[in-house]
């Protein structure tokens, strides 16, 4: 992930910054810049989402990709936030056996990896279960 | 379709993990192999095209259209690369029969290579990530049999298919490599083994999911009506479907089978003027044992949710009512990426032609290929039937 | 003066790891440790957890309780012993995180233990200058404790932000004075790009702690004419669970007045984080009226001494936001190896 890159997603990466069109009210997150359905009559403009949700499904990584060799194994699902979108992100705080489909979640600020020792550290969204 | 096109010649290299073959080696193996199957001169070739998905990752090469034409000793016909990630073969299949319908081309070449093993297992792993959306899929650390374990957990949540149905795809496929001089793997494995497997992404198993492989595969299309001309036993294709979904699989509606494919599915079903029931043989992308399972429902040769079931009742193996993946899948056979999709058409036409030996499936005159780029973001399908 | 609290927040990893498992390893007696540092379990990150991702929460924490729009924050700054960067600041992350960004000014500090009371009054002065509205403070680490050392029993992780600003309306407490006491005293101390700190072994008691705590508190008192009667609570950086109730005794305050405040037992010494923790603890069942003492100590050395008067406002906003009780009683306890693989101390 090169510098520029993680940079300019900053805003949405720590924050849930999405897109919502103002045609046709349909939030989107991750954000997108042309509204599928009402494409240039679509008004995108920056929205930001409550981070909370439901998993729609998980698994748990026992095979982690370069970076996140110290996480393993990791619990990831795709979340549907309150709002409409969905997601894709690691759920955290919890053991791996403890995760079912509709359990409710909420959003964390976590460190997601790092370009090694001497690189720039990656911050960004995880879950994990709600316990109030 | 304005003029059908026929695939007159097939070669291919074996799949596997091969050392000694770089990467224009190979394509030159593929290539001599499928000139010497339809009897031609390859200074009779008007075009190719190349789908390969990852040249610039695994052996630090672009341009490898160039490449490929120039190593041929084909220049100056034009050789254009298609990159679909794992359906880069399908497309460029696609392409090909397109070149031929439009009339500007006669003779055209679609091939598929990959070269996966010249780098360390973790990268290559990196390399297939960038087939999902990088920011905001590969970025979590969700890895590529983590997509597909996420629909499998899906399916099994909706219609209660079991991880067993899941082995028994990959049971079936090596059992059909067993009888394919070509495949990767030439042994046969349980369901015990399969369910023993190390954990990749729950519920996928080491079993579940098809390998990292090199190889090249080649057909070559000519107009149907000049068919004749190169062999007594051409193969039409009748359809062909293409279409895309949202890169990410968040992005889905459903997660229990992919629209892409559906889409394409109904686009070559139309075109080839044939249902599901008349399609005497498929293969599929079962990049892992649940895509397989999606596969066949996707393009209905049974209920969505039954694909579990159909495999387990037999149904999907030779001999049975559909049966998928005589090659060996992706499972079996290996799955050298970009090649996938030509390999596809070349056992297609070799079981339609009566060449497939011990895997022949008796009478088969329509044949289906199925190949899916990345999580679903690309799917192409095409149609064949007997020349004769 | 007339600066006040706005708001605070608190957050502590959701791991545990018990002293008898550590005591096990190393062939210590559990019970010994136990009744010499008054302590049960400390707290532990998680992989992905750092000085940053604990400093957001709190400071997420802190802002929903003071019902303040970001925007109107003036100055972040973040004190540690464990800034995920050598040179790039915390504060950045923090101000990025909570929505902070562009307006503001933004540092990090490092006084050991102290530098979250050190941005607490960097951020009275300013507000009280009137070159800010809001200034936010935090205390955060994730501390490292040499394997085998003592301090691998009470090093641990967490954090504490609290929002200040003039003490109006909105003001859940008024900060009535600060007064520090700061010497040259090499007690404990971590050299550049070593792991683990060193300190002076019981030379970190009566030079280091008691002294700079009894002379801050004393110095504080006398300023505002106040004795340890007239406080509610009394709030003190606890490396341990004794320290505090001993230099409590010495400068005349009750262990009632110090014990809702002493949450070290429970989850460890958090380092910068120690004292604001404590704080917050207090300020959560805190009542109007009620007046506390907090003292910190950074090891180097010196101590931030705090007079806070809790006003009426703080009934209402403080149940907006999640109490320090409610991390504290959110745990999950791992061995001695989960231990090992989360601090990374595996050698690869």
């Amino acid at each position: 992930m090169s510098v520029p890159r993680f940079w300019r997603e900053i805003p949405n990466r720590y924050n849930l910054i999405g897109t919502k069109c103002e045609n046709c009210n349909k939030v989107y997150f991750p954000p997108r810049y042309i509204c599928p359905s009402c494409r240039r009559k679509g008004q995108l403009d920056p929205y930001r989402l409550s981070g909370r949700g439901k998993i729609i499904s998980y698994t748990v990584i026992h095979s982690p990709p370069s970076g996140f060799e110290d996480q393993k194994p990791y619990v990831i699902a795709i979340i549907e936030l309150e709002e409409g979108p969905r997601l894709t992100a690691q759920v955290t705080d919890c053991d791996s056996n403890d995760i079912k489909i509709g359990d409710e979640v909420e959003v964390v600020f976590r460190k997601m990896g790092q370009d090694g020792d001497d690189g720039i550290i990656y911050y960004g969204y995880k879950f994990r279960k709600i316990c109030e | 379709m304005m003029r059908k096109a026929a695939i007159v010649g097939v070669g291919l290299t074996k799949f596997g993990e091969l050392w000694d073959l770089s990467f224009r080696k190979m394509m030159i193996e593929a290539g001599t192999r499928a000139l010497e199957d339809a009897g031609i001169d390859g200074r009779q070739i008007d075009a190719m095209y190349v789908g390969n998905m990852s040249a610039g990752q695994f052996i630090e090469q672009e341009h490898v259209a160039s490449l490929i034409v120039d190593h041929a000793g084909l220049t100056p016909i034009p050789c254009t690369r298609v990159e679909a990630a794992c359906a880069s073969g399908g497309v460029a299949l696609r392409q090909a029969a397109i070149a031929v319908a439009s009339g500007i081309h006669d003779i055209v070449v679609a091939a598929g290579i990959e070269k996966m093993t010249d780098i360390l297992t973790g990268a290559t792993t990196e390399a297939l990530a960038s087939a999902s959306d990088r920011e905001w899929e590969a970025y979590v650390g969700v890895t590529f049999p983590g997509l597909y374990a996420l629909m499998a957990r899906r399916h099994m949540y909706e219609f209660g298919t079991t991880e067993e149905q899941m082995a028994m795809v990959a049971v079936k496929n090596h059992r059909n490599a067993c009888l394919n001089p070509y495949a990767q793997y030439h042994t046969e494995i349980t369901v015990e083994e399969v369910m023993s497997s190390a954990p990749v992404a729950q519920p996928l198993k080491v079993l579940d999911c098809s390998p990292i492989t090199d190889g090249a595969a080649c057909v070559i299309l000519a107009p149907a009506d000049m068919a004749k001309q190169f062999t007594d036993t051409p193969v039409i294709i009748e359809g062909t479907g293409q279409a895309s979904d949202t890169i990410s699989l968040h992005d889905r509606p459903t997660l229990t089978g992919l629209r892409a494919a559906q889409e394409a599915a109904r686009t070559a079903y139309k075109m080839a003027r044939v249902e599901p029931e008349d399609i005497d043989l498929a293969e599929v992308h079962d990049c892992f044992t649940i895509a397989e399972i999606m596969a066949i429902e996707d393009l209905g040769f049974c209920k969505k949710g039954e694909g579990g079931k159909l495999t387990e009742q037999g149904e999907t193996s030779i001999g049975g009512k559909i049966p998928i993946n005589t090659g060996g899948g992706l499972k079996g056979k290996g799955h050298p990426v970009g090649a996938t999709g030509i390999a596809q058409a070349v056992e297609i036409v070799l079981q339609l032609r009566g060449e497939a030996g011990k895997r022949q499936v008796n009478g088969a005159e329509v044949g289906l290929t199925h190949n899916v780029g990345g999580s679903g973001g690309t799917a192409v399908v095409h149609i064949f039937k007997r020349g004769d | 003066m007339d600066v006040g609290i706005i708001g605070y927040g608190v957050y502590i990893p959701i791991y545990r790891i018990k002293i008898e498992e550590i005591a096990k390893v190393w062939g210590t007696d559990a019970e010994q440790i136990r009744k010499s540092l008054l302590l049960e379990e400390k707290s532990v990150p998680a992989p992905d957890e750092d000085t940053a991702t604990i400093a957001v929460e709190a400071a997420r924490n802190a802002v929903k309780m003071a019902g303040i729009n970001p925007q109107e924050i003036g100055a972040i700054y973040v004190g540690s012993e464990s800034h995920p960067y050598a040179v790039k600041p915390t504060a950045t992350i923090v101000a990025e995180a909570i929505g902070a960004t562009p307006d503001l000014t933004a540092a990090d500090y490092e006084f050991a233990c102290k530098a979250g009371t050190a941005g607490i009054q960097t951020s009275m002065g300013m507000v009280e200058a009137g070159m800010i509205k809001y200034g936010m403070a935090i205390g955060a680490d994730v501390a490292q404790g040499a394997p085998g050392d003592p301090l691998e029993y009470t090093a641990s992780a967490g954090g504490a932000a609290f929002v200040i600003g003039k003490n109006g309306g909105e003001a859940i407490a008024k900060i009535e004075g600060t007064y520090s006491y700061t010497t040259d005293t090499p007690d404990f101390w971590r050299r550049e790009m070593r792991p683990y700190p060193r300190h002076g072994g019981r030379f970190t008691g009566r030079p280091g702690y008691f002294k700079h705590i009894i002379s801050a508190a004393n110095g504080l008192m006398k300023q505002l004419n106040r004795t340890p009667q007239d406080y509610t609570y009394a709030v003190f950086h606890q490396p341990n669970g004794k320290f505090p109730l001993q230099v409590a005794r010495e400068l005349g305050f009750k262990s009632e007045q110090v014990l809702p405040g002493l949450l070290t037992p429970k989850i460890g010494n958090t380092y910068s984080a120690s004292t604001l923790v404590g704080l917050s603890a207090v300020l959560d069942q805190a009542k109007p009226g009620d007046r506390i003492l907090a003292v910190s100590f950074g090891s180097g050395a010196g101590s931030d001494a705090l007079s806070i008067l809790v006003g009426d406002a703080i009934e209402k906003k403080r149940n907006s936001s999640r109490r320090v009780l409610d991390y504290v009683n959110r745990k999950i306890n791992i061995d001695y190896s989960t231990y090992v693989k989360y601090r990374q101390l595996l050698v690869r």
